[in-house]
């Protein structure tokens, strides 16, 4: 047996379904945003909406990393990927994010030279192998990413890398759900919170939210019947009027997350005002590195100065990383913003809503 | 003729280098009388009224994998490809193109896997030709091999046979090749011990034609997956496929590596798998005859040919919920988190 099966069965998953469907009945029009991209992709890899009664709608937000990177960044890692000497090491995803004019993929068959990396342990690595380089990783992601990355900067410092920078693009998620809800622009009842940033933060952060705002939260794992029971807690909460911050996934999080990886965090980074495609400046949304091992950084290290973002104003990515929009509502959905030609960052990662909606549903066929 | 050097400009020359390096090296490991000949092109017996020809070049990295390496993935791909169109494989001619610098010791390497597969394969390597590129030109070695095959009447097969309620077949684990070569990759260190699908089909393939008529259409899930090829059968039809997860075959490491790295298997390279599509009156004997071969213990039916969804597969995943299995666009990249 795989430790994953048991989370995807058949049998279960219609139990739970059942009972969604008995809480659900009578409810007027429910609004439930699932914050993480994995969230959203899970949703659609394994058909759940098929499975809701038709008053659930699950909207996704804006958690994944690379969709919420703005322009700007991705202008500035193609400006930093021409200089001469410079290795850009990045996740998979970041590639094809398209910026302003190019995007690292195109830079990259022009002759810059980027690497895929798995681990940002791996960038340093790559950094100690070439001396003649400068690596500049691309540190991208939420609380999830934010720990490996703060420990290999961490690292860094231990073997006096002189030739290893880090991009910092750390975003914190509960900021944004705040921003979310502060906007008043989308009326949320609940939210499944994301699965493995809440590994690292715990529920904690999530209190306030509920102090604030009243809104159910539910920590739900990324299989299917860990999502099923999660908006079946949630649904709970709602007929009970009693928000709480609820751990379905507690074979992982625990209630006060991970301490070692928030201490490595708080030891390397600080928070800062931080911009999101499609929510903008949102206050200690993001994460910077403190005076000690202000050396990495790499905007420090390579200040360029790239023109301000310019989002193609027909692409709906900001809307749609709100959950105000879905990908259908965008015109350039399905005709001129595909998979193979990306035009905004949602179509691009795979956890992207666009792309989720668009691989695994009929809606632009 | 000694191996321990490395491939120099002289070996591409069509001089003496070149000479020695065919016949001490070349000729020693591909036994063809024809190829023997050294002439400008093979003549060949075409042993069947209809021929089938396919080409095939190959570019991997790391050569030497889990499993295989770039001279077996060479012959097997397209013995595989006329394999599939129903057809015998008979004839190959292999092009390299080598950097210079390469070593000499796995040169012979390939060249030995590649002798040893066709061998196995009953195909007959009888025409070459071998060029070096100046350092930088070429990533260490590209193979391109052509083959021919003989297709009997009886054999000949078209998806324009496939009806609603076929089933759809598969011999084996899939994603095997994908990951072995990724785990292969320094930049990954995975300690995954999956070991490439890499084969020559034929066998397998002629069994299963000799037992039944109710093969209506084979294709190889080489790039792209199995998601990939059954888009391409489906694409215009009237009739969709419906997959079923849970019968998918996946290693139990696989599906772990491709949940860490974000894949889905149906997306992943294979190189010794084959997808029949299959009347179902003889599916159940299509499936007990590939697993009485080696290259087909683990074969299971995966999906069916539908009604519902013309034009598209769709999979009913293992929690219940149907969902598109859209074609693989673009590369599969692993994610962030």
């Amino acid at each position: 047996m795989n430790l994953f099966e048991p989370f995807r069965d058949k049998q279960l998953a219609e139990r739970l379904v059942a009972s969604i469907k008995e809480r659900a009945r009578g409810l007027a029009d429910v609004n439930l945003m699932e914050v993480c991209g994995t969230h959203t992709m899970s949703i659609y890899r394994f058909g759940l909406k098929n499975f809701l009664p038709p008053n659930i709608r699950l909207l996704s937000g804006p958690g994944c990393p690379v969709c919420v990177t703005p322009v700007s960044a991705i202008d500035y890692a193609c400006a930093l990927s021409r200089l001469e000497g410079v290795t850009i090491a990045t996740f998979g995803d970041m590639l094809r994010v398209p910026g302003s004019a190019s995007s690292l993929e195109k830079e990259r068959a022009s002759g810059a030279r980027i690497e895929i990396v798995y681990s940002p342990l791996d960038a340093l690595d790559l950094a100690s192998k070439n001396a003649d380089r400068t690596v500049v990783f691309l540190g991208v992601g939420f609380e999830t990413t934010a720990p490996a990355v703060a420990l290999t900067i961490k690292r860094a410092k231990e073997r006096g890398a002189r030739n290893f920078f880090v991009f910092v693009l750390h975003k914190l998620i509960p900021p944004a759900m705040e921003a979310l809800l502060s906007s008043g622009e989308i009326k949320l009842h609940g939210f499944i919170c994301p699965a493995h940033v809440s590994a690292v933060i715990g529920a904690r952060p999530y209190e306030k939210l509920i102090e604030k705002f009243h809104v159910p939260c539910v920590i739900a794992g990324f299989e299917p019947l860990d999502i099923l029971g999660g908006i079946d807690m949630l649904l709970g909460q709602i007929r009970s009027g009693k928000p709480s911050v609820e751990i379905e996934y507690s074979r992982v999080v625990r209630r006060e997350g991970n301490t070692s990886a928030r201490a490595v965090i708080d030891e390397v980074f600080e928070a800062r005002s931080s911009d999101w495609r499609g929510l903008g400046a949102i206050p200690a949304s993001g994460l910077a590195l403190k005076r000690a091992y202000r050396e990495f950084d790499a905007e420090s290290r390579f200040p360029i100065s790239v023109p301000g973002e310019k989002d193609n104003p027909e692409c709906l990515c900001g809307a749609v990383l709100r959950g105000v929009k879905t990908p259908t509502d965008c015109p350039l959905f399905g005709s001129v913003c595909t998979p193979e030609h990306p035009r905004g960052a949602c179509m691009v990662s795979s956890e992207g809503t666009c792309s989720a909606w668009y691989k695994y549903t009929d809606d632009h066929r | 003729m000694s191996t321990d050097g490395n491939v120099t400009l002289a070996h591409g020359s069509g001089g003496k280098a070149s000479h020695e390096l065919i016949k001490k090296l070349v000729l020693k490991y591909f036994k063809s009388s024809e190829l023997a000949r050294l002439c400008d092109g093979a003549i060949i017996e075409p042993k069947s009224e209809r021929l089938v020809m396919t080409t095939d070049s190959f570019v991997i990295k790391p050569l030497f994998f889990p499993g295989g390496d770039i001279g077996k993935l060479a012959v097997s791909g397209t013995v595989n490809d006329l394999a599939v169109m129903g057809a015998k494989p008979l004839y190959l001619s292999c092009g390299f193109v080598v950097e210079e610098g390469f070593l000499l010791g796995d040169l012979e390497r390939i060249i030995r896997s590649m002798a040893e597969v066709a061998q196995a394969a009953g195909v007959e390597i009888v025409t070459g030709d071998l060029k070096v590129t100046e350092h930088g030109a070429c990533d260490g070695i590209f193979v391109n091999t052509t083959g021919i095959g003989a297709l009997t009447k009886e054999r000949d097969m078209s998806s324009r046979s496939i009806e609603i309620g076929d089933h759809v077949l598969i011999n084996g684990t899939i994603g095997d090749h994908a990951l072995a070569v990724l785990s292969a990759r320094q930049a990954f260190n995975f300690e995954a011990k999956i070991e490439s699908d890499c084969a020559a089909l034929f066998s397998l393939i002629d069994l299963v034609m000799q037992a039944s008529r109710g093969v209506k259409f084979m294709r190889d899930p080489t790039r792209g997956g199995v998601a990939t090829v059954l888009n391409e059968i489906v694409e215009g039809k009237n009739f969709g496929i419906q997959l079923e997860e849970s019968s998918i075959p996946v290693r139990r490491d696989a599906k772990a590596l491709c949940e860490i790295l974000g894949f889905e298997p149906i997306y992943l390279a294979n190189e010794g798998k084959v997808l029949i599509v299959a009347d179902p009156k003889d599916s159940r004997l299509i499936l007990d005859v590939m697993r009485s071969h080696p290259l087909g213990e683990k074969a299971a039916k995966i999906g069916e040919v539908v009604a519902d969804s013309k034009g598209k597969v769709t999979l009913r995943s293992s929690a219940g919920g149907l969902r598109i299995a859209d074609m693989l666009i673009g590369e599969p990249i692993p994610r962030i988190c």
